[in-house]
């Protein structure tokens, strides 16, 4: 039922006042063995980069699991160090940057198993509600294949806004993943009806 | 199945979110300068709720102090302004109370100047305000904050636009789907009829939902008027799904 729900309202631009948290870009700490960074910038319908929007993410640990009453599984005991949940501000440039764990695979209750993602919220000035997208891993394609959300998508070119891309590891063991957010225009990020 | 798909959900159920339908603003609000480039031109995709939106962060008491429920302290001095008591319940659409969730809030000062950068509203800072503040709901989904009345602002959406007094409130509720930020506003502004961030929402009596109420019960005699406001999330109905034979 919607009766009585509380509307919402955009963050505005002053967002940055309440919301950012020192540790909010790391769902793992830097230098967590086999962490990734994702990266990117999140741009305007006229392809301008928005400083003053905040990205948000959640997902499973790297065994398909969630520290979370309603996983009717059970709830996955605490992992030290690993929150789930991560939160960034853009800077001038539009940019953000999550250090993570790649989640796992999920079961669905119709037997068929979701790729890798992240669920992601992104609000800022502008938005008056949240846009809500997902983040998969282009160095999964036989997952990705197999996954309903992205079968949902019939467009390849729209499937594809939602597949975060693998870059060099630049002499380091922390895989780079690029993700743009695209509000509206050409190439716009798929986004979705939760 | 392969070998190494993940354990099965079997016989088991994931609670669902019903929908916020005509609660929300539409995300292209023309009257809404900002939302001309940023809103989302494609039809949005159904997404449906499965472990990923079921779930959320259940983030509570380790990222909170008692003093960030306090917005007039941690200063040198006290903050000009109407100093006031906002507390309320954090419940789901079925009535049931949100326990032990975050809530972050952030304002302008009683001059309606946000202590930002970006704001370059000629009216004066206060070095004894900030403007953020957080709290988690108690066992009954209770918050309560001291703050000051924050003051109305001008803005460029349209000639002479001024936004009404106005706090931000940002909310985690239980999982994924119940994510909310909104701004809470205060009885009888003389500002409503003219903003279009507040006439974004379709529903005249859902815009009224974003007003608090003024409550002398809450009221602290010599020290604080009293603003009581109540946030509805999204409720949830249990939903089993029968796993099927040889899948």
């Amino acid at each position: 039922m919607s009766a009585g729900i509380t509307p919402s309202q955009t963050v505005g631009p002053f967002l940055a006042i309440g919301l950012p948290w020192p540790d909010g870009p790391f769902v793992v700490p830097e230098g967590t063995p086999g962490a990734i960074v994702i990266s990117g910038r999140v741009f305007d319908g006229a392809g301008q980069p928005l400083p003053d929007a905040l990205v948000e993410t959640w997902q499973a640990d790297p065994q398909s699991r969630f520290d979370h009453p309603d996983d009717p599984r059970g709830a996955a005991p605490p992992r030290a160090g690993f929150r789930g949940f991560g939160r960034c501000a853009t800077d001038a440039a539009g940019a953000y940057r999550i250090v993570t764990l790649r989640p796992g695979r999920l079961p669905c209750e119709d037997g068929r198993v979701e790729a890798p993602h992240l669920d992601v919220s992104v609000f800022a000035r502008g938005l008056l509600d949240r846009v809500v997208t997902r983040i998969y891993f282009s160095d999964e394609s036989d997952a990705n294949a197999a996954d309903p959300v992205l079968a949902s998508i019939a467009d390849p070119a729209r499937r594809a806004t939602l597949i975060a891309a693998a870059g060099p590891s630049a002499g380091t063991d922390v895989t780079p993943f690029r993700f743009d957010i695209r509000l509206q225009g050409e190439n716009e990020t798929v986004f979705f009806d939760v | 199945m392969t070998v190494s798909d993940p354990p099965g959900l079997s016989g088991l159920s994931l609670p669902q979110y019903a929908a916020a339908t005509g609660v929300h603003p539409p995300l292209a609000s023309p009257e809404y300068a900002s939302t001309r480039l940023r809103a989302p031109s494609q039809p949005l995709v159904a997404l449906p709720q499965r472990l990923t939106e079921i779930t959320g962060p259940l983030l509570g008491a380790e990222r909170v102090t008692a003093a960030d429920a306090d917005l007039t302290a941690g200063h040198p001095g006290e903050p000009l302004g109407e100093r006031i008591v906002l507390a309320g319940r954090v419940l789901d659409a079925d009535g049931r109370p949100v326990p032990d969730t975050l809530i972050e809030i952030w304002q302008a000062n009683a001059s309606g100047r946000y202590a930002h950068a970006v704001d370059d509203h000629p009216a004066p800072l206060d070095p004894n305000f900030t403007g953020a503040g957080r709290c988690v709901t108690d066992s009954l989904g209770r918050y309560r904050f001291v703050t000051i009345k924050p003051g109305a602002y001008p803005w460029r959406n349209h000639h002479n636009a001024w936004r009404p007094a106005h706090i931000h409130f940002s909310l985690f509720g239980r999982a994924f789907t119940q994510r909310l930020i909104t701004q809470m506003y205060f009885p009888s502004d003389p500002l409503f009829p003219f903003d279009p961030i507040f006439n974004s929402i379709p529903d005249p009596a859902a815009r009224q939902r974003l007003i608090a109420r003024f409550d002398l019960d809450l009221t602290e005699p010599d020290w604080a008027l009293g603003y009581r406001w109540d946030i509805v999330l999204r409720g949830r109905t249990a939903t089993v799904f029968e796993r099927r034979e040889g899948q």
